[in-house]
């Protein structure tokens, strides 16, 4: 019996002899990376700048550097559509590759990040919900898995109100604000901001929301026409955003005194609305152009190697692009951070990349170390403090590109993230959540 | 009241804009009984192939035959491909397979001219006419103004031919009855493929208006969702009764948006504002209880 299978026996044992000539000893760590976006369905232009972004920078890490520490950054894409169902899809497909090692997830939707944010929770895996999702997570004490990074749509709309007063010399008092807001929890999440604004500084609040999607906005734009404010706040998605550029355009309300959120500052915002957008302001926490130095270097490195992400070069320095590379930044900071913690070399579980996004600490020298000064803003993290920063930069539409007109401006901290703490208290009660102690976190 | 009659104005504006995607829903209904699911797709497809070759090189009217070519060749492959197997099929079983051609363009025409939203220009400005301004300080589109002339020679030419052509006959003839049709001599294959032809044409006038008003983009599949109220209302069937039906919601739903939220919001507080998204169904749904037919559908009677 032996004698008739020998030669397969033999051929099997050079094989796995070839094969382990092929391996080295020790397989180099890998960081995973799931990746939960998309690119194709109604928002798909967004998501190949943003997902191309992130994923260049990746590859930018893994080519300049070897890799966090010789640990090389993998990921595996999973196509949402920005639709809820298959969020969950795709992360129900993913978890499991992420049980060994996990970066933190960017899905790039607030309802997709509203499903997950209890599942994530229970497997450990840390979400960054960077400009979007659940504001009060910022409460790491209630949310020890969800990161609403760098700034949030309260603290977005505090600022905005902080740019105009200071254009209107310091002082709101009997000046009246139009709230222009997209009928849905994203565009809700800034009324308690703009009331508590509103109240502190003594202005009229207008409220005026528009019906999924905002492609017909006449009826709005003519009641404000008819209200006559000082500025429109503008809180818009997808194609409510030209439209509102344009109804603007068809009333005469001049595009300087409209001041929108960061959903409504891309190019992808403003190009199709040609003229009507010259003039036109927006919050951004990432700066566009390829004046960053990382963003020239990510050019040169990962496209010169022929390791690009993107089919359209084009993209490359666009206000999405260079915030899906600022959103791998954060990422790969936090590896770094975990590493000096949980070992060099070493890649790092969802439970300690958890840990490095509460203690990450990024500062001005290090964004100069890594090129992308004024790319975004100093970040700081806590167990008490999920947000690290709160602050944005206002940017103007030139009809080419986008010009930032502010330096970095952070809302009312004070005024604001008592509200998150409340609203954190709320949900922990009705979910019968124990708050961490705070204080004992380091 | 000079800002009643502004949103009025206005609204009515925006009704033509809705008629003029309706349209496309009634000629495929009129010729072949289908409720075409994939209109709004068909109007993103069209846009996107202007945009796409001008951004090809070619220029504005060039760009606009091939557009009309490119709907043109589509409304002829959906026929042979998808349709011509369906004839005789319970309606349900076409209204599914426009469903599938929905997503089946949604998915290509991206594909082929790629999905970045981008500006149509067609050289008519969306600003206030100055002198109606002055005059009578209201604001009155210029834009608005020509998408309500292109629609009103549309619906012209789209009357007289139905009524008048022996094409246009024909078409009702098989919205009838296919097989009727078919035993009296009326080619169904053709026909259907000059309907979905002409429907791509009247996808690609929507298609041109709503991309240079708010960009060319995923969103203009969403323009359905605006013209299916004015269906109900105007009839399935009736040209005329689109531009009615549009007018009607048009004009409804924004002097609603205007006037309803302040009385909702003194009786119970919050704020009810962004009513017309839903405030068109409501209404056509009231006038489905009174006319099950729309204002101008034709009265189905059946013989027991």
């Amino acid at each position: 019996m032996i004698k008739k299978f020998k030669p397969a026996l033999a051929a099997a044992a050079v094989s796995l002899a070839l094969f382990a000539q092929a391996q080295p000893v020790f397989a180099a760590e890998e960081q995973f990376f799931p990746v939960i976006g998309y690119r194709v369905g109604p928002y798909g232009a967004n998501g190949q700048s943003f997902y191309g972004g992130f994923i260049d920078y990746l590859n930018y890490v893994n080519l300049k550097e070897k890799g966090v520490n010789g640990v090389m950054m993998t990921w595996e894409e999973c196509e949402t559509e920005y639709n809820n169902a298959k969020g969950v899809e795709c992360y129900e497909r993913l978890k499991g590759k992420a049980a060994k090692s996990a970066g933190p997830i960017h899905n790039m939707s607030t309802g997709i990040s509203y499903a997950l944010i209890d599942k994530s929770a229970q497997d450990k895996l840390p979400m960054a919900m960077m400009g979007y999702g659940r504001t009060d997570a910022v409460d790491g004490s209630v949310f020890p898995y969800a990161f609403p990074l760098v700034t949030t749509y309260q603290m977005q709309a505090s600022a905005i109100v902080k740019f105009i007063k200071d254009k209107e010399g310091g002082n709101l008092a009997g000046k009246k604000i139009v709230y222009l807001y997209h009928d849905s929890a994203y565009g809700k999440e800034a009324i308690i901001a703009m009331e508590a604004e509103a109240a502190l500084n003594k202005f009229t609040l207008v409220q005026i929301p528009v019906a999924h999607p905002g492609n017909e906005q006449g009826a709005q734009w003519l009641k404000i026409r008819q209200e006559k404010p000082d500025f429109v706040v503008f809180w818009g998605w997808g194609v409510m955003n030209q439209t509102a550029l344009k109804a603007a355009q068809k009333v005469g309300f001049p595009r300087e005194k409209m001041i929108g959120s960061w959903w409504t500052g891309s190019e992808e915002d403003v190009i199709p609305a040609g003229d009507a957008a010259k003039g036109y302001m927006a919050a951004t926490w990432n700066v566009a152009g390829k004046q960053v130095p990382l963003i020239a270097d990510i050019e040169k490195v990962v496209y010169g190697a022929g390791k690009g992400n993107l089919q359209d070069k084009a993209k490359i320095g666009t206000i999405l692009y260079n915030r899906g590379v600022s959103a791998a930044v954060l990422s790969v900071e936090a590896i770094r951070k975990g590493q000096e913690k949980y070992g060099k070399g070493k890649a790092l579980t969802g439970e300690q990349t958890r840990w490095a996004l509460e203690n990450l600490n990024i500062t001005e020298a290090r964004l100069k170390a890594i090129g992308a000064t004024d790319l975004l803003p100093e970040i700081k993290t806590s167990c008490d403090n999920h947000e690290g920063s709160g602050k944005v930069k206002i940017q103007q539409w030139d009809g080419a590109k986008w010009v930032p007109v502010s330096g970095w401006i952070e809302g009312n901290k004070g005024l604001i993230h008592p509200l998150f703490q409340a609203s954190a208290k709320q949900y922990a009660k009705e979910k019968g959540i124990t708050p961490r102690d705070c204080s004992k976190e380091k | 009241m000079n800002f009643f009659f502004e949103v009025l104005i206005g609204g009515l504006l925006s009704g033509v804009m809705y008629a003029l995607v309706a349209l496309g829903f009634v000629m495929i209904y009129k010729a072949s009984g289908v409720f075409n699911f994939a209109q709004g797709a068909m109007v993103y497809m069209a846009a996107l192939s202007v945009v796409g070759c001008i951004e090809k090189g070619a220029p504005l009217w060039l760009a606009i035959i091939l557009a009309f070519g490119i709907m043109t060749l589509f409304g002829i492959a959906t026929e042979k491909f998808v349709l011509r197997k369906l004839v005789n099929q319970p309606p349900i079983a076409l209204f599914m397979a426009t469903i599938g051609l929905a997503f089946f363009i949604e998915g290509l025409a991206p594909m082929i001219f790629g999905s970045d939203p981008r500006a149509l220009e067609l050289g008519i400005v969306d600003e206030p006419i100055e002198s109606v301004l002055e005059n009578f300080n209201m604001v009155i589109s210029k834009f608005d103004l020509v998408a309500a002339g292109v629609a009103a020679v549309l619906v012209t030419v789209l009357a007289l031919f139905f009524q008048y052509t022996r094409v246009g006959r024909a078409l009702r003839a098989v919205a009838d009855d296919h097989q009727a049709a078919l035993s009296i001599g009326i080619p169904l294959q053709h026909i259907w493929a000059i309907v979905w032809g002409v429907a791509g044409f009247v996808a690609l006038v929507a298609g041109m208006m709503w991309g240079a008003r708010n960009g060319v983009q995923f969103a203009l599949t969403f323009t359905a969702l605006k013209a299916l109220p004015v269906l109900i209302l105007g009839g399935f069937t009736s040209v005329p009764g689109a531009i009615v039906g549009g007018l009607i919601i048009g004009a409804s739903e924004k002097l609603a948006e205007i006037y309803i939220p302040p009385v909702m919001q003194d009786l119970f507080g919050g704020n009810f504002g962004g009513i017309e998204g839903w405030f068109p169904y409501v209404l056509a749904l009231l006038f489905l209880l009174v006319r099950p037919e729309g204002l101008f559908g034709e009265k189905h009677i059946d013989r027991v």
